[in-house]
C-alpha cells in the first residue's frame, strides 16, 4: 500500500472513532436530560403509554403507515404522494395543525378552567343576547308571541333609515358626541391641573368638583330644568343683573339651538366629575422632578402643560376620550332628564338620540307587532356598528399620539 | 463663576434642613457637597438652583444677588438624582428642551446638542427614548441636558447613586473629565465620602444642616476640624477612645499614646487605621485577628475597651504573632472634646 492510502484509512478510521464518541456523548446527555425533566406524573403516564398509546400505534397506526408506504411505491400512489397528499399534509401540518397546537396548549387549558365562571355568565347575558339581536335583525316579520317570522330580510334597516326623524337623531347624537366630549376632555384636564397645583383646600374642591357622579342624573336634570326656566329660573334671572335680555332655554319657544345648547351644558357638566376624578389621579402620578427640570429651564406654564402634561397623561386622555364618546353615542338619560321621554321641547323641538328608536320599538307595547322587535335590533346594530368605526378611529389615532 | 451663600437657612414647618450656612465655592471648580443623608444637601442645591425659597440668607453669583432670581434666569444646569429626563422626548428632543425655551434658532440649537452629546459621548443614541437607555446613559443625557444652554454653574444632586458599582467608579471619572473641559462651578451632591474625595477639587462637609468643615479633599482627611467630620471620611473609619491628658501625655486607660502641649483634661481621641505602625519601643497589644489582603494588613486589636484596627505594610509583621507593638506615628493623634460638638482640643 502506498503511504498516501495508510494515512487516508487512518484518517477515515479516526472519523469513525469520532462519531461514535459523538454519538455515545449524546446519548448520555440526552438521558441526564430526560432524567432531569422526568415527572413525578411519569407513573400514571407511563401506564397510559404501554397500555394506551403503543398498542393504538402498534396494532393501528402502523398498519396504515405500512400500507401507505407500499402505496406510495407503485407508480401512481407515488405520483399522488409526491404532488397531492404529501403537500397537503404538509399544509395542513404548517399552517393548521401546529398554529391550533400552539393556542391550544396546556396553559391554555389551564386559563380555560379559571375563565370559565365568567365565561359562562358573559355567554348568557352578554354574548347570546348580542348574537340574538344581531340575527333578529335580519328577521322578516317577526313577532314576538308566537316566535313566528317570514325568512330573513334587510328591509328592517331600510325601514329605520327611511322613518321620519331618523336622521334627525343621528344628527342629535353627533352634535352631543362631537361638541360634548371635546369640550367637556378639555375643561376637566384645565380644572383637574388647576385642582393640582393648588394647595390649601385642595381635598376640598375635589370634593365638590365630584359630587354631581354621586347625585342621580334625573335629580341634576330637575335642578337643571328650574335652573334653565324661562321666567323663574336662576339663569335668566343671572343674565338680567348682567343687563341681557331673558332666553327662552327649553320651554315652548325655545329654538332648537337653544335647547341643544342647554341639554350640551347640562350633559358636559354631569361628565365632568368623572373625568377630573381620573385626571386627577392621573397628574399625581407624575413626577414632580419633571416639573422642577422645566422650570429650571425657564419652562413657561402653558408649554409646560403642551410638552410635558399632556404627553404624560396621554394615556388617561385617550382612556377618557375613548370612554365618554362610547357613552356619549348611547346618551338617552339626559335627554329624557330635561325634555322628557318624548325627547321634545313643548314646541316640537326634536332631540332624540339613536338610542331614543332602539327603545320606541321595543317599549310601549307596539313591540308585539310584527317586525317592531327587529327593527329596534337593527337600529342597535347600527348604532353599534357606529361605535366600533369610532372607536377603532380612536384607537388608531392614540396608537400614534399616545405614550404610554 | 463664584458662588456664594450667606447665612442661608431653610426651615420646612419644624425641620431646619440647612441652617446659617455660609460658604464660598471658587469659581470653575468640582465641590464635592458631601454629608449623610437628610442632612439638607438637596434642600441646598435646590436653594441654589432656585427652585427652593431660603427662609433666610442670600445667595450670590459673583457680585450678583439671585436669592430672588427665578431658577431659570440664574443660568444653572441642574442633573436631578433620577435625571428627570421626559419619557416620552427620545435623547435628542430631551437636550434641545432648554433651548426651545431660549427661542434659539433650530440649526444653532442642534449644533449645539451634536457638540453636547460629543462631549458626553451619547451622540449614536439621539432617537432613542430614555427607557432605552441603561443607568449610565441616561444620566449622561441628563448631563448634557443641564450643560445645552450653557449654565454658569452645573448642579449634580447625587448623581451616581443610581449606578451600580462598576458603573459608579467609570462615570465619576467621566463627570470630572467633563467638568474639565467645560471648566464650569460645579456642585456635587453625595453622601458617599469616598466619592466626594476622590473627584473634588473642594468639599463641603455638612450635618443636620450646619456646615462641618470645607477644604481639600486630603487637607479634611488630614486635619477634621470635630469628631464629626473624622469619623465620616474614611474607610475603614476612625479609630476613637475616650482618653485623657495627664502632665502633658495622652492615655487611653494606662496606656500611653503619645505627648501634646494641651492642658490636663478629659478627651476623645481618634486615630486613622494607617497612623499605627509597627514600633519595638511602642505599646504592646494583643492581636485579636490579622487579615492580609496584598500590600496592607488590617491587625485587629482592643483598646480601651474598643475595637480598633490598624492599616500596616503587610512587610512588617511576619506570620501570625500573638502580641505586637506598635505606637501611633507623630501628629497623627486627633484630639477632640468630649462634649456633644466635639470640636478640637485647643487648650
Ligand atoms: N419639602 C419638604 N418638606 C418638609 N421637609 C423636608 C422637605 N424637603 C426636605 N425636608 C427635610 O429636610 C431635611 C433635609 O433634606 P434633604 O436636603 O433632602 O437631605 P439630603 O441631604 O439627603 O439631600 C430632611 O430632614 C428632610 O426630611
Ligand atoms: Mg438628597
Amino acid at each position: 500500500m502506498s503511504k498516501s492510502k495508510v494515512m487516508w484509512k487512518r484518517f477515515r478510521e479516526r472519523l469513525a472513532e469520532i462519531r461514535w464518541e459523538v454519538r455515545r456523548r449524546y446519548y448520555i446527555f440526552k438521558e441526564n436530560v430526560n432524567k432531569k425533566t422526568a415527572k413525578p406524573k411519569a407513573a400514571v403516564k407511563g401506564f397510559f403509554k404501554k397500555y394506551l398509546v403503543q398498542p393504538f400505534k402498534k396494532y393501528i397506526c402502523n398498519p396504515i403507515k405500512n400500507g401507505y408506504v407500499k402505496f406510495t411505491k407503485t407508480k401512481v400512489g407515488g405520483f399522488l404522494h409526491k404532488y397531492i397528499f404529501h403537500p397537503v399534509a404538509y399544509f395542513f401540518n404548517r399552517f393548521v395543525f401546529r398554529p391550533l397546537g400552539q393556542v391550544f396548549n396546556r396553559n391554555f387549558f389551564h386559563a380555560m378552567i379559571y375563565l370559565l365562571p365568567a365565561l359562562i355568565l358573559l355567554c348568557i347575558f352578554t354574548f347570546y343576547p348580542i348574537i340574538n339581536s344581531i340575527i333578529l335583525a335580519f328577521y322578516k316579520n317577526y313577532t314576538p308571541v308566537d316566535k313566528m317570522f317570514d325568512g330573513y330580510t334587510l328591509d328592517n334597516f331600510r325601514d329605520i333609515i327611511a322613518r321620519p326623524g331618523f336622521v334627525a337623531a343621528l344628527r342629535n347624537t353627533a352634535i352631543i358626541v362631537f361638541i360634548s366630549v371635546p369640550i367637556s376632555v378639555i375643561i376637566s384636564l384645565f380644572v383637574a391641573v388647576m385642582l393640582n397645583s393648588i394647595k390649601r383646600l385642595k381635598s376640598f374642591f375635589q370634593t365638590i368638583f365630584f359630587l354631581p357622579y354621586v347625585t342621580n342624573t334625573i335629580a341634576i336634570g330637575l335642578v337643571f330644568s328650574y335652573m334653565f326656566d324661562y321666567r323663574y329660573g336662576l339663569i335668566n334671572k343671572a343674565l338680567k343683573v348682567l343687563g341681557i335680555a331673558a332666553i327662552h332655554w327649553k320651554d315652548a319657544q325655545a329654538s332648537y339651538f337653544n335647547a341643544m345648547t342647554t341639554l350640551m351644558i347640562y350633559i358636559i357638566w354631569g361628565s365632568l366629575a368623572f373625568k377630573i376624578l381620573v385626571f386627577t389621579a392621573g397628574l399625581q402620578n407624575i413626577d414632580k422632578q419633571y416639573y422642577d427640570a422645566a422650570k429650571v429651564d425657564g419652562t413657561t406654564r402653558w408649554r409646560i402643560f403642551r410638552r410635558i402634561t399632556v404627553p404624560l397623561l396621554s394615556p388617561m386622555i385617550a382612556y377618557i376620550t375613548i370612554t365618554s364618546l362610547i357613552g356619549s353615542f348611547k346618551t338617552y338619560t339626559t335627554v329624557v332628564a330635561i325634555y322628557g321621554e318624548e325627547g321634545r321641547t313643548a314646541g316640537g323641538k326634536d332631540l332624540r338620540t339613536i338610542v331614543f328608536y332602539v327603545y320606541d320599538y321595543i317599549m310601549g307595547g307596539k313591540a308585539l307587532n310584527p317586525g317592531e322587535l327587529s327593527r329596534g335590533a337593527a337600529a342597535s346594530l347600527i348604532l353599534f356598528g357606529i361605535i366600533l368605526v369610532f372607536t377603532l378611529i380612536q384607537l388608531y389615532v392614540s396608537k400614534k399620539r399616545v405614550h404610554y | 463663576m463664584e458662588v456664594r451663600l450667606e447665612g442661608l437657612t431653610k426651615q420646612f414647618d419644624e425641620t431646619v434642613a440647612v441652617d446659617n450656612l455660609t460658604v464660598t465655592l471658587e469659581s470653575g471648580k468640582l465641590i464635592g457637597l458631601l454629608g449623610p443623608s437628610g442632612c439638607g444637601k438637596s434642600t441646598t442645591l435646590y436653594m441654589i438652583s432656585g427652585l427652593l425659597k431660603p427662609t433666610k440668607g442670600r445667595i450670590y453669583f459673583d457680585d450678583d444677588d439671585v436669592t430672588d432670581l427665578a431658577p431659570e434666569k440664574r443660568g444653572i444646569g441642574l442633573v436631578f438624582q433620577n435625571y428627570a429626563l421626559y419619557p416620552h422626548m427620545t435623547v435628542l428632543q430631551n437636550i434641545l428642551f432648554p433651548l426651545e425655551n431660549l427661542r434659539i434658532n433650530r440649526k444653532e440649537a442642534l449644533a449645539r446638542a451634536v457638540e453636547m452629546a460629543e462631549l458626553v459621548g451619547i451622540k449614536e443614541l439621539f432617537d432613542r427614548k430614555p427607557s432605552q437607555l441603561s443607568g449610565g446613559q441616561q444620566q449622561r443625557v441628563a448631563i448634557a441636558r443641564a450643560l445645552v444652554k450653557k449654565p454658569r454653574v452645573l448642579l449634580l444632586d447625587e448623581p451616581l447613586s443610581n449606578l451600580d458599582a462598576r458603573l459608579r467608579l467609570q462615570t465619576r471619572e467621566e463627570i470630572k473629565r467633563i467638568q474639565r473641559e467645560v471648566c464650569i462651578t460645579t456642585i456635587f451632591v453625595t453622601h458617599d465620602q469616598e466619592e466626594a474625595m476622590s473627584i473634588s477639587d473642594e468639599i463641603i462637609v455638612m450635618n443636620k444642616g450646619v456646615l462641618q468643615q470645607k477644604g481639600a479633599p486630603q487637607h479634611v482627611y488630614n486635619h477634621p476640624i470635630n469628631l464629626f467630620v473624622s469619623k465620616f471620611l474614611g474607610n475603614p473609619p476612625i479609630n476613637t477612645f475616650e482618653g485623657s491628658i495627664k502632665n502633658g501625655k495622652i492615655y487611653v486607660g494606662d496606656v500611653e499614646l503619645g505627648v501634646t502641649k494641651f492642658k490636663d483634661q478629659d478627651v476623645i481621641i481618634g486615630i486613622r487605621p494607617e497612623d499605627f505602625r509597627v514600633d519595638e519601643n511602642g505599646f504592646m497589644v494583643k492581636v485579636d485577628e490579622i487579615d492580609c489582603i496584598g500590600r496592607d494588613t488590617t491587625l485587629h486589636f482592643t483598646l480601651g475597651g474598643k475595637h480598633t484596627r490598624a492599616l500596616i505594610p503587610s512587610d512588617s509583621v511576619l506570620g501570625n504573632p500573638e502580641y505586637v507593638h506598635i505606637s501611633v506615628k507623630p501628629d497623627k493623634i486627633h484630639l477632640f472634646n468630649t462634649d456633644e460638638a466635639g470640636e478640637l482640643v485647643n487648650e
